[in-house]
C-alpha cells in the first residue's frame, strides 16, 4: 500500500512539472496555433540559470533561503525574456507565412538554443545544489513522499491557482482568451495583439521556468539536452488534455505523470521514454483533439 | 423543361454544433440546365456546395447524380476526390488555386482524375504515359482557350488579376470533365467590364450543353443567366421557379431581394 | 536624426543581448572545485556582435524594401544555374565537367578526402529523398532517420545472423523502410501538418529507443560491428579499395535519384504533389486522392532513406542506435531547407555546403549544430524558397499548327 501511494506522490511530482511546461505549450498554441518546439530550450534555460545563480551565492556563501528566492526570481526573469525575445525574432516575422514555417524555426531555435548552452557551458551532467532541505515534520511518512515532492505539489497548485486567476479576471487575460478565440476579431475590437502574444510566451516561459527550476533540485542534476524529452512529454500531456485548453494540459500532465509512475513501477522502467512516445504518437493518431479540446471543422 | 435530371437533392441537413446550416433542403438541376442558388449571406449556400461534394459530411439527406444514359449513384459518404471522379466539380468563394503552380499546371491537374500514370510511369515514362501527358496538356491548353487565358498559361496563377483567378478556377473545374458545374459566387469581386465577360464565359458553356449549378449574389447576372431559381435563407428553401417566378415571390422579396429589385 | 534614432536603437538592442546571455555566456561554476569564472569579454562579444548583425540585418531589409519591385531581377539572380541547365549545350558541357570531376577524384585525392565525398554523397541522397516528403508533398517529416535506422539494422542484423551480403539486402532494406512508411504514414498522414511533425518526431525516436532498449534484437547501445563492406561482383576489397568502391556506388546512387526524382517531379504524381502542399481542400476537390498520393510521397522518401541506411551500414561496418537521432533527421531537413524546398539542384548544394563546410573548417566543426539550427531559423525568415528556388516549369504544347511551326 505504501508503495502504491509512494507512486502516486510521484506520478502527481511529475505530472506537477509535466503540467508546468505544458500550459505554455497549450497557451502558445491557443493564441497563435503554433507548436513552440523551443519551449523545452526555455525550461532548460530557467533551469540553467537558476544552477548557475544558485552555485555562485552558495560559493560565496549565502544562505539557503536567499539563495533559492534569488535563484528562482533569476530563472523566471531570464526564461521569460529569452521566451519572450525568441518570439520577437523567430516567429513573429513568420505570423503570415505558411504554417509549417514558424513550426520550422521552432525547431530550429530548439536546436540552436541547445548548441549554444553547450557550446557557452558545458555538455557534461552538472550537479544541482538542493535548494530544498528535508522539513522536519516530514520525517515519519519520508518513506513515501519526500520533502520536495510536497514542495512540487504546493508550489504547482499555488501557481495554477495564479494562473487561473490571471486568465480569468486580469485584462490582460481577457484579451488572451478573445485572442485565442478570434484574432481578427480581438483586434477590431482594439486589443494589442502584439502585447497579448508577448505576454503570452512571457507567461509560459516563467511557468516552464519554475518547472525546469524544481525539477532540476529535484534530480540534483542537468545538462543542456533535458529540455528535448521534458518538452516533448509536456506537448504529449497538452495534446492528451486537449491542445489549447489550460485545464486539458494540468488534466494531460497528472494523466501522464501518473501512468508513466505506475508504469515505472510497477512493469519496468526500460521503456519509460517508449511509453510516452508510443502515447504521443496515438493519441495523434486515435483523438488529436485531446480529452477537453472540441473538435473542429475547417471552415471552407 | 423535362429533361433528365442530372443531380438530385432531398433532404439535406447539415448541423454545426448548435447551428442548424442546411435544413431539410431538396434541390434539382436537369441536364443542360442554368439553375442559380440565392440567399443572403449565411444562407448556406456554401454549405450546400460543401456537403454535396464531400467537403464536408451532412447530418442527414441524400445526393444522388444521374450520368446521361447512365444510372443514378448516390454520392452520400463519397470523399470529395470520388464526388469530382463520379462528375461534381467547383469553383469556391475564396478563391483556391495553386498559386506557386503556373495557370497551365492549375488546369492539369484538373485532369488528374480522368489520368491513370502513377510512379511506374512517371519513372520510365513509357508510350503510353507520354501519350497521356500530351492529352493532359492538350486538353489543359484548350480549357484555357476556352477562359481566354491561353496566353497567361506560364504565369504563376497568384499573378493573375483577380477576375483572371476566378477564371482559372473554372477552367481547372472544367478540366475535371464535370456533369455538373458548381460555380461558388464567381463574379464576386469582378468589375463590370469583367461581369460581362463572365457572363458571355458561363453562356458559352452552356451552349456547349454543361449543366451549371451557380451561386451568385449579383442580381442581373442570375436573372439573365439562369433557366430556375432556388432561394434560401436560414438553411431552408423558401422559394423555387423561373427568374420570373423568384422576382415577383413576396416571401423572397421581404427576406433577401427588397429594393435591389425595385430599384 | 533617423541615424541617430537607428543607433540607439542597435545600441539598447546590443545591451539587451547581453543582458539575455549573461548568466550563460558570462558566468561559469564549476560546483565541484566550487569556483566561479567571470569571462567578461564574453559580454563585450555578445554587445559588439549583436550590434553588427542588428546593423545588417536592417541594412538588408532597407535594401529589398527599396528593391520590391524589381523581384524579377532577383528571380534571375538565383537562377544562373538554372539558366545553364536550360541551354542543352552548356548543360551537355556542365555534366562532362561534372562527370570527370566525379570521376576524377578519388584518383587525385586521398582516402579520406574520398570518404568525406561520400558521406556527403549520402547525405545528398538523404536529402532528396527527403525532399520528396517535405520539399514536393509539403509533409514534415521529423522522424526521416527511422527509416534511414529500419534500412541500416536490416543489413546489420541480416548480415550478422545470416551473412547476407550487400547487393541481397540493399533492395530489401529500401523495401522494408517503405513498408514502414505505409504502416505508419497509413494512420498518420491524415493529421495536420503540424501534428504529422511531431508524430513522425516521436516515431523516430520510438525507433531509436526500441533499438537502444531491445538489447536481444540489436544488441542494445553497444550496436553490431563488423558487418561486411559491400562487394564488387563477388570480390572482397582492401581498405582502400573499398573506399574507392564506395564512393563510386555513392556516385551512381546520386545520377540514379537525381534521374528518378527529376521524372516524378515531372509527372502527373509530382504535380498532385505540388498541389497538394499548396492546398489541400482544392486539391481533393479536383479529384486527388489526398491520403493515397500523400502516402506515396511518403514512402518513397522512406525507400530511399532505408535503401541510404543499407549503404551507411556497408560503409561504416558498424551501426548502433547513436547514430539515429532526432538530431539527423534535423540535418537532413536543414539540406532541404537551405538548398530550398522542392529543388533538386538546390538539395545537392545544401548538402556539399552543411556537410563538407564543417569538414574542411575544422575550427568551426563544433559550431556545426549551431549553425543548422540558426540556418534553420534565418531561411524561414529571409529566404524561405531557399538558396536555389524552384523553378517555374513550361511545357511546350503543340497545339495549332501555327504553334508547331513557331516552335
Ligand atoms: N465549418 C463550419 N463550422 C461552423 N459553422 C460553419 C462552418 N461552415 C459554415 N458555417 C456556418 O454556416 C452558416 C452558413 O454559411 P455559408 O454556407 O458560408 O453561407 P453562404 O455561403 O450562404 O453565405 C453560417 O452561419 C456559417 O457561420
Ligand atoms: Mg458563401
Amino acid at each position: 500500500m505504501d508503495y502504491f501511494i509512494e507512486l502516486l506522490f510521484s506520478g502527481l511530482t511529475r505530472g506537477s512539472i509535466y503540467a508546468l511546461i505544458a500550459l505554455g505549450y497549450t497557451m502558445v498554441y491557443g493564441i497563435i496555433g503554433l507548436i513552440n518546439f523551443a519551449h523545452g530550450e526555455i525550461y532548460m534555460i530557467g533551469a540553467f540559470t537558476a544552477f548557475i545563480v544558485a552555485t555562485v551565492l552558495s560559493i560565496y556563501g549565502f544562505p539557503l533561503l536567499a539563495i533559492v528566492i534569488i535563484a528562482g526570481v533569476a530563472a523566471v526573469v531570464w526564461a521569460a525574456s529569452y521566451g519572450y525575445t525568441i518570439e520577437k525574432i523567430a516567429y513573429k516575422p513568420l505570423r503570415h507565412a505558411p504554417r509549417l514555417s514558424p513550426l520550422i524555426s521552432a525547431i530550429g531555435m530548439s536546436i540552436f538554443l541547445q548548441n549554444y548552452v553547450l557550446l557557452a557551458q558545458t555538455s557534461d551532467f552538472l550537479p544541482f545544489p538542493r535548494l530544498i532541505r528535508d522539513f522536519p515534520f516530514m520525517e515519519p511518512i519520508a518513506h513515501i513522499i519526500g520533502s520536495t515532492d510536497l514542495v512540487i505539489l504546493v508550489t504547482t497548485v499555488v501557481v495554477m491557482v495564479i494562473l487561473t486567476l490571471i486568465i480569468k479576471f486580469s485584462m490582460i487575460g481577457k484579451a488572451m482568451r478573445a485572442t485565442s478565440q478570434d484574432r481578427t476579431m480581438a483586434t477590431l475590437v482594439g486589443i494589442n495583439v502584439n502585447r497579448v502574444i508577448s505576454m503570452t510566451f512571457i507567461i509560459g516561459s516563467s511557468l516552464a521556468a519554475i518547472g525546469g527550476l524544481l525539477i532540476a533540485s529535484h534530480i540534483g542534476q542537468i545538462n543542456f539536452y533535458i529540455g528535448f524529452l521534458a518538452g516533448i512529454k509536456a506537448f504529449t500531456a497538452a495534446v492528451l488534455g486537449g491542445i489549447g485548453s489550460v485545464p486539458g494540459a494540468v488534466l494531460g500532465s497528472m494523466i501522464l505523470g501518473l501512468t508513466e509512475s505506475f508504469a515505472t513501477g510497477y512493469v519496468s522502467s526500460d521503456y519509460e521514454d517508449v511509453f510516452a512516445f508510443s502515447l504521443l504518437v496515438l493519441i495523434l493518431i486515435f483523438k488529436p483533439s485531446g480529452l477537453l479540446g472540441k473538435a473542429t471543422n475547417q471552415k471552407v | 423543361m423535362t429533361s433528365q435530371p442530372i443531380l438530385e437533392v432531398s433532404g439535406l441537413t447539415m448541423d454545426f454544433g448548435g447551428i442548424r446550416a442546411l435544413n431539410a433542403l431538396d434541390l434539382d438541376v436537369a441536364s443542360g440546365e442554368i439553375v442559380a442558388l440565392i440567399g443572403p449571406n449565411g444562407a448556406g449556400k456554401t454549405t450546400f456546395f460543401n456537403c454535396i461534394t464531400g467537403i464536408y459530411t451532412p447530418t442527414e439527406g441524400n445526393v444522388w447524380l444521374t450520368p446521361p444514359g447512365g444510372k443514378k449513384v448516390s454520392l452520400n459518404g463519397l470523399k470529395p476526390n470520388k464526388v469530382t471522379e463520379r462528375g461534381l466539380a467547383r469553383t469556391f468563394q475564396n478563391i483556391r488555386l495553386f498559386s506557386k503552380m503556373t495557370v497551365l499546371e492549375n488546369v492539369m491537374i484538373g485532369r488528374h482524375c480522368r489520368t491513370k500514370a502513377f510512379i511506374l510511369g512517371a519513372i520510365l515514362r513509357d508510350p503510353r504515359t507520354r501519350r497521356e501527358e500530351q492529352d493532359i496538356l492538350e486538353t489543359s491548353y484548350a480549357m484555357l482557350e476556352k477562359v481566354g487565358l491561353a496566353e497567361h498559361c506560364d504565369e504563376f496563377a497568384e499573378n493573375l488579376s483577380y477576375g483572371a483567378q476566378r477564371r482559372l478556377e473554372i477552367a481547372r473545374a472544367l478540366a475535371t470533365e464535370p456533369l455538373l458545374l458548381l460555380l461558388d459566387e464567381p463574379a464576386a469581386g469582378m468589375n463590370p467590364q469583367e461581369t460581362i465577360e463572365l457572363e458571355g464565359l458561363i453562356k458559352k458553356i452552356s451552349r456547349e450543353g454543361q449543366a451549371i449549378l451557380l451561386i451568385e449574389h449579383d442580381m442581373k447576372l442570375v436573372m439573365s443567366l439562369s433557366d430556375r431559381i432556388f432561394v434560401m435563407d436560414y438553411g431552408r428553401k423558401i422559394a423555387q421557379g423561373t427568374p420570373r417566378e423568384i422576382r415577383e415571390n413576396p416571401a423572397v422579396i421581404k427576406a433577401y431581394l427588397g429594393e435591389e429589385v425595385d430599384a | 536624426m533617423a541615424v541617430f534614432q537607428e543607433l540607439k536603437k542597435g545600441v539598447l538592442i546590443s545591451l539587451w543581448f547581453v543582458f539575455l546571455t549573461f548568466p550563460v555566456m558570462v558566468i561559469k561554476v564549476d560546483p565541484i572545485a566550487r569556483t566561479v569564472t567571470w569571462r567578461w569579454m564574453n559580454a563585450l562579444y555578445m554587445a559588439v556582435g549583436t550590434f553588427i548583425i542588428y546593423t545588417l540585418v536592417q541594412f538588408f531589409i532597407k535594401r529589398r524594401g527599396r528593391s520590391k519591385p524589381a523581384s524579377t531581377q532577383k528571380e534571375a539572380g538565383s537562377s544562373v544555374i538554372h539558366r545553364l541547365l536550360d541551354n542543352p549545350r552548356r548543360r551537355a558541357m556542365l555534366f562532362v565537367v561534372l562527370a570527370v570531376a566525379a570521376i576524377a577524384f578519388p584518383q587525385l585525392l586521398s582516402s579520406y578526402q574520398t570518404n568525406v565525398m561520400t558521406t556527403a554523397l549520402m547525405y545528398v541522397v538523404l536529402g532528396l529523398g527527403l525532399n520528396i516528403v517535405v520539399g514536393l508533398a509539403g509533409l514534415l517529416d521529423l522522424g526521416f532517420v527511422a527509416f534511414y535506422a529500419v534500412g541500416a539494422y536490416t543489413y546489420a542484423l541480416l548480415n550478422h545472423h545470416f551473412g547476407l551480403g550487400f547487393w541481397t539486402i540493399l533492395p530489401v532494406g529500401g523495401l522494408l523502410a517503405a513498408c514502414f512508411g505505409i504502416l505508419l504514414g497509413f494512420p498518420v498522414l491524415r493529421l495536420r501538418g503540424d501534428y504529422l511533425a511531431i508524430v513522425t518526431l516521436g516515431f523516430g525516436e520510438i525507433i531509436r529507443l526500441v533499438l537502444e532498449n531491445w538489447g536481444e534484437f540489436s544488441k542494445g547501445p553497444s550496436g553490431i560491428s563488423n558487418i561486411a563492406r559491400p562487394s564488387l561482383f563477388g570480390m572482397e576489397l582492401d581498405l582502400h579499395g573499398s573506399i574507392v568502391f564506395n564512393y563510386y556506388l555513392m556516385v551512381l546512387f546520386v545520377i540514379f535519384t537525381i534521374f528518378v526524382v527529376n521524372r516524378l517531379q515531372n509527372s502527373r504524381l509530382g504535380r498532385a504533389w505540388i498541389a497538394l502542399r499548396e492546398d489541400e481542400i482544392a486539391c481533393q476537390a479536383m479529384g486527388i486522392d489526398k491520403h493515397r498520393t500523400k502516402l506515396v510521397a511518403f514512402s518513397l522518401g522512406a525507400f530511399w532513406a532505408g535503401l541510404m541506411g543499407v549503404v551507411f551500414a556497408g560503409k561504416t561496418t558498424f551501426v548502433n542506435p547513436a547514430s539515429f537521432t532526432f538530431m539527423e533527421s534535423a540535418i537532413i531537413l536543414a539540406i532541404v531547407v537551405l538548398g530550398g524546398m522542392g529543388s533538386i539542384v538546390g538539395v545537392i548544394l545544401g548538402a556539399l555546403i552543411l556537410i563538407l563546410m564543417p569538414e574542411y573548417l575544422r575550427g568551426l566543426s563544433q559550431y556545426r549544430m549551431l549553425a543548422f539550427g540558426a540556418i534553420l531559423v534565418c531561411m524561414m525568415i529571409f529566404r524561405p524558397q531557399g538558396l536555389i528556388a524552384n523553378i517555374r516549369r513550361t511545357y511546350v504544347y503543340k497545339k495549332t499548327p501555327n504553334d508547331a511551326q513557331a516552335s
